[in-house]
């Protein structure tokens, strides 16, 4: 089930290319209004291109050239949402029913295959409730039966558990992460642990283009974006390869081992957790200076930012430097905390 | 007054507004049951005329009920789910009816379906004639309910959205699939509460049926037609008439009532 996609829509300054191989599952990152749900609802047929073509297996999807466009119903695409849109009128088993009735199956078939996607989302006992019955997790595992049981060449799962408890989402993405595996998907998600454990690979939109993509582990351990680090909470440093290690917009120089040549586009990625603030300059190597934009904390941590760098820090440590925002600090890591890459 | 759950706002002269208002509704109707003459109710409402009248009102509106079905539906559906160069006029036009005075869309059947109308004319070369026939009620009757179909079918299609519709769709669901089984389910409340507002409306049409149509008993003479002309000699017949429609209307609004508020869609829009 090989897709390739490549299209643009001026309206929304969207022009993305990509291609999913079969059995690949893909996260689609990116902060609100980057154009990932555009790029689903132009895969699934609900929006249209300014230009741009499509290809699901032999199925042309869209093509600008020629003008073709294949409905939605006719793409075997299947879109699963943040909310779950059971349709209210019919049981959970008859929702599941809906995409195989659709196709022509008999009655009988269609909710015989609907009891066998109800079971593999565990949900099998839900099968004679109405939607209104139904929890935000017991709905949305049957919406992922619904989605799975029209048999989608591809499927779109467009932060399926965004609009979920946090004590039910695990269970969730436990359950995804066995449905999914062997399937074509695009998943777009805000979490990072979404992309971690559903995803082969990700793909980080931003401002309608695509600013990183790669191997999820590759990508989040060595973001090129500011997005991308920030998902994965990681400092990131963007500057040119020195011969120390990297020389950053301001001149100003971090140490750091890496095999690109000098004069190379570079960025550096710092854990918050390496990072120390003193009040005095440092004699560390890898020091810059900074004014604290905000405190927040985080579990037994507190995180200082400023506006190039991030420091956890225990909060004795904030009260004995008397840290509050708008205090001037010098932030310090060492060389071995800094992983440089071609940026 | 008890405010029905929690904080109720309403200044007290407001309520008594309310009441007057209220009271210039229900007085007449009481006004009316004092004169009606029990003691000749039965026999009055059960006069060959009556019957013929009350038997044609009943046939009439439920065929007008089911044109207005047939084409309200799908005009209350391209008029909420597409968009086209001139739909806001269209819209306006064919709500029309609901502010016309009926006779005046009598006047316009008639120059359309009449001997020498617009498609009478050539119909009549068929030898098929509509003006003053009982096909012309139900005709007149269509005109003036087909608005309050389309009105509040239009108004359910919008709130539910198109999102159930676009999820339908991927799943493998053709355009009519997708309109037999989610559509029209999410919006039956609506398609039963506009249908029996239309019926109702084609119960009391007068101006638009007098006008296109006449006034021939068994024929074209419906309910509210026999009731105007017995008020000349008959005013009991008249009163005992009237009853039964004020009846008809009560039992028509309260299953209206019942249909709008349809239990699965509760939370679920």
């Amino acid at each position: 089930m090989t897709f390739s996609f490549s299209a643009a829509v001026a309206e929304r300054g969207f022009e993305v290319a990509l291609s999913v191989a079969p059995g690949e599952t893909v996260a689609i990152l990116g902060p609100n209004g980057a154009g990932k749900s555009t790029l689903l609802g132009l895969t699934a047929g609900l929006l249209r291109a300014d230009s741009g073509r499509a290809v699901l297996d032999d199925t042309v999807l869209f093509d600008s050239v020629g003008g073709s466009f294949t409905p939605p119903h006719r793409r075997g695409v299947s879109l699963l949402a943040q909310e779950p849109l059971l349709f209210p009128h019919l049981s959970a088993l008859e929702n599941v029913a809906f995409g195989p009735r659709s196709a022509g199956v008999p009655r009988a078939a269609a909710r015989a295959t609907a009891r066998h996607w109800l079971a593999e989302v565990e949900a099998l006992d839900l099968a004679d409730r109405r939607p209104a019955q139904l929890s935000g997790g017991q709905a949305q595992r049957v919406a992922v039966a619904r989605a799975l049981a029209s048999d989608p060449k591809l499927l779109l799962l467009d932060e399926p558990m965004a609009a979920l408890d946090v004590s039910v989402a695990p269970a969730l993405r436990r359950m995804l992460r066995r449905v999914l595996a062997g399937r074509t998907v695009l998943i777009v998600t805000h979490d990072i642990l979404d992309a971690f454990t559903l995803a082969d690979r990700v793909v980080v939109l931003d401002g309608g283009r695509i600013v990183d993509q790669g191997p999820t582990r590759e990508v989040l351990e060595r973001p090129r974006s500011a997005f991308t680090a920030g998902l994965a909470a990681l400092n990131l440093l963007v500057g040119v390869r020195s011969q120390r290690g990297i020389r950053l917009a301001d001149g100003s120089e971090i140490s750091g081992a890496s095999d690109l040549v000098v004069g190379a586009s570079a960025a550096a990625a710092v854990r918050p957790s390496a990072v120390r603030v003193s009040l005095d300059e440092p004699a560390a190597a890898n020091r810059l200076r900074g004014e604290v934009l905000d405190l927040e904390p985080r579990g037994d941590l507190v995180r200082v930012r400023s506006d190039r760098l991030a420091a956890d820090l225990a909060p004795a440590l904030v009260a004995d430097l008397d840290l509050a925002p708008g205090a001037a600090v010098w932030f310090a890591f060492d060389e071995s905390d800094v992983s440089v890459y071609a940026g | 007054m008890r405010p029905a759950d929690g904080y109720a706002g309403v200044p007290r002269w407001v309520a008594a507004v309310a009441v007057v208002g209220a009271l210039f509704v229900l007085l007449p109707l009481a006004a009316m049951v004092t004169r009606v003459n029990w003691g000749q109710f039965v026999p009055l409402v059960t006069s060959e005329a009556s019957v013929a009248a009350l038997l044609l009102s009943l046939r009439t509106s439920l065929a007008a009920t089911v044109l207005c079905i047939v084409f309200g539906v799908p005009m209350a559906l391209v008029l909420a789910r597409s968009a086209f160069r001139g739909q806001k006029i269209l819209r306006s036009l064919v709500l029309l009816p609901l502010v016309l005075p009926p006779v005046v869309g009598g006047i316009a059947l008639l120059y359309t379906f009449g001997r020498r109308g617009l498609i009478g004319q050539p119909l009549e070369a068929f030898g098929v004639s509509i003006a003053f026939s009982t096909t012309a009620v139900v005709l007149a009757q269509t005109f003036v309910a087909l608005p309050f179909l389309v009105l509040s079918l239009e108004g359910a299609l919008r709130t539910v959205g198109t999102r159930y519709e676009a999820v339908g769709a991927t799943l493998g669901a053709r355009p009519t699939t997708v309109l037999r089984r989610i559509t029209l389910p999410l919006v039956l409340p609506a398609l039963v509460s506009g249908s029996v507002l239309s019926f109702a409306r084609a119960l009391g049409e007068f101006g638009a049926t007098l006008t296109f149509a006449g006034s021939l008993q068994g024929t074209t003479r419906t309910l509210p037609l026999e009731i105007y002309l017995q008020r000349e000699t008959s005013p009991d017949t008249a009163v005992a008439l009237s009853l039964v429609l004020v009846v008809v209307a009560v039992v028509v609004v309260s299953i209206a009532h019942q249909a709008g508020s349809t239990k699965y869609l509760r939370g679920a829009l």
